[in-house]
């Protein structure tokens, strides 16, 4: 079993003071997100020594996971002049200008005598002739992949002001098999497509996993035992658990943002679905919704207020707005078509969802009062968005026509720099954690 | 599964089997029994499953985004009934299941309506409730394959299966 989410164990963070560099001024090189078109920052990304490759390895994922965010652009290492031997020393920041890198990135990797590596960086304003970060991390080596999304984060919060999402994991559900008799089993892997564990054996279809805020918990739909039920899934152990004793099927569960309680549907005897909520302590069960009509896809805000859901009580399935309690239950959606999957944004400002119009699926963000929608893109068929913990980013499943099965994406809430996931088989309901190390 | 596990156990069947699947493939139409196909049912022992699924139907079919149990739809379950009265050791799951052009935990509570529909309309024709449970496959057990309208007609469908016990 691997110790990658016992993060305030392992990984220790460190400032490097430098003398050649010591004013905290503030930095020339910036990003600004809230611009519409934000052209990618030049930015050159050395490979950090070590005696061993970890160092390269280590400084092509942080290359990567910056680029990805399509707000970087890392040079090539060959227009590179300035050869980096000592980590320690301030670069020859001429050298740097001519290649235009607005900003630089050196390192090394060690080994410490208790075997922990010891990974070191520094980031540096190339134009503004400053370091602007200095910082180490000790970890143990299974953890390497964890210290280069930490300095990816790390970078990308300093040039652009807003934490970064790296240092995450997607749950998700792998398929595989002809689609007539498909296996779907959950998975859970980095946010960049490395590291995929299997966490159910695919004997029974597990469905609609989601974390929990603590990191360390799943919920999910499975059908292992005849009827389909939310369960619980304990990461590390492996351990599940039914959530309530229902006698119809309970389905589309997610947690509380203070992880407590666990918000799903409950199938009623004829044929409708409601909302209720489940305190996973007292296992208090509460009814939110009582309508004669399918309620479900209930996701809370992220201050616990409000709850957004899917409803087709207006003859369709369209986006619903309640308090926590079930009260003042509006309707938001208006923009034509049926809408559904809502889920609210880690910011609180935006509710992204799955639009169906005109024989397409389209994926889109609108206000938390319905206003001010945007599609972020359309196709044959796609849907099940989840955020980014920073807000700044959605995945989603997509299938084209004809692929046989669907695959992950990631695109900027802006609509641009889509990106596909890649994952062993096909795969769909991705759902983004929260940041590993703290948020 | 165990349905095809089942049909392959008889040629006929099989040729059935395939059949639907082309038929399915190439037309609008939803045939629900051997007889529409002009196959005829007749190597089927009165009262087993394949006598079920091959001279009565063992599915209905649905409109888009609905649970509302179609004319031709109310017919098929009126065989269903009457053949579950004549042969009452039967236990009966009916599946509820929904197309891809939903989204999937919306179209797992729309198959359940369907299956619900399903089971209410046979408890209207005479079978008693505690025969039967419902369960919902949402968009997750297509039976065809296609990306277009022929195979979502077909996928659109509460599918009624017998339970071991035999008569």
């Amino acid at each position: 079993m691997r110790q990658l989410l016992k993060t305030t164990m392992i990984i220790a963070a460190v400032t490097l003071g430098i003398a050649a560099a010591i004013a905290p001024a503030r930095a020339v090189v910036e990003i600004d997100i809230n611009r519409g078109v934000v052209e990618p920052l030049p930015i050159a990304i050395t490979e950090f020594l070590s005696g061993n490759g970890v160092g390269a390895e280590i400084s092509s994922i942080v290359e990567a996971d910056l680029k990805r965010s399509g707000l970087f652009a890392p040079i090539g290492k060959d227009a590179f002049i300035e050869k980096i031997s000592n980590p320690d020393a301030a670069p020859r920041f001429e050298d740097w200008k001519v290649i235009n890198a607005q900003a630089l990135v050196t390192g090394r990797v060690s080994q410490e005598a208790d075997g922990r590596l010891r990974a070191e960086f520094r980031l540096w304003d190339v134009f503004g002739g400053q370091q602007l970060i200095g910082e180490q991390f000790f970890a143990q080596p299974a953890n390497k992949r964890r210290i280069a999304h930490i300095i990816a984060d790390t970078i990308y919060e300093r040039l652009t002001g807003e934490k970064g999402y790296f240092d995450t994991r997607i749950v998700f559900v792998d398929e595989s098999g002809p689609k007539t008799d498909r296996k779907k089993r959950l998975a859970i892997m980095d946010q960049d497509g490395a590291d995929v564990r299997f966490l159910t054996d695919g004997r029974s279809i597990a469905l609609t996993p989601r974390f929990s805020p603590s990191r360390q918990e799943i919920t999910y739909m499975s059908y292992e035992s005849g009827q389909p039920q939310v369960y619980l899934l304990q990461i590390e152990t492996g351990q599940r658990e039914l959530v309530g004793n229902f006698p119809g099927m309970t389905f589309a569960p997610r947690f509380s943002p203070d992880g407590q309680k666990v918000i799903f549907s409950l199938l009623r005897d004829d044929g409708n679905s409601n909302i209720f909520t489940m305190d996973l302590r007292s296992r208090n069960t509460t009814r939110l919704t009582n309508s004669n009509a399918i309620d479900t896809s209930p996701s809370y805000s992220p201050n616990s207020s409000q709850i957004v859901f899917t409803s087709d009580r207006g003859g369709q399935p369209q986006i619903y707005v309640m308090g926590a309690d079930g009260s003042g239950q509006n309707r938001i959606s208006f923009g034509g078509g049926s809408y559904s999957t809502p889920v609210w944004s880690p910011r609180g400002d935006l509710i992204a969802f799955t639009k169906q119009t005109g024989g397409e699926f389209q994926i889109g963000v609108m206000r938390t009062d319905g206003s001010g929608e945007r599609i972020l893109t359309s196709g044959f068929l796609q849907e099940g968005p989840t955020w980014a913990p920073n807000g700044r980013v959605i995945m989603f499943f997509r299938q084209k026509a004809g692929a046989g099965g669907p695959t992950l994406h990631s695109i900027d809430l802006t609509g641009r720099n889509e990106q596909a996931i890649p994952t062993p088989n096909f795969a769909s309901d991705p759902a983004w954690s929260p940041l590993l190390n703290g948020g | 599964m165990g349905r095809i596990s089942r049909l392959t156990l008889n040629p006929a069947m099989l040729i059935l089997a395939l059949m639907l699947a082309v038929a399915g493939c190439a037309n609008k139409q939803t045939p629900n029994t051997a007889a529409d196909l002009g196959l005829g049912g007749g190597s089927a022992t009165p009262g087993s499953p394949q006598d079920f699924t091959v001279n009565v139907g063992d599915r209905i079919f649905f409109d888009t985004d609905s649970s509302s149990i179609r004319a031709d739809a109310q017919q098929t379950l009126t065989r269903q009934a009457q053949w579950l009265g004549q042969y009452p050791n039967y236990q009966i799951t009916i599946e509820g299941h929904a197309d891809e052009r939903g989204t999937r935990e919306y179209n797992l509570a729309l198959g359940a309506r369907r299956a619900a529909a399903t089971r209410d309309f046979l408890v209207s024709r005479g079978v008693p409730a505690n025969r039967m449970r419902t369960i919902s496959y949402g968009k997750e057990r297509p039976v065809a394959v296609c990306d277009d309208i022929s195979c979502w007609s077909q996928n659109r469908r509460a599918v009624t299966v017998l339970q071991g016990a035999g008569s």
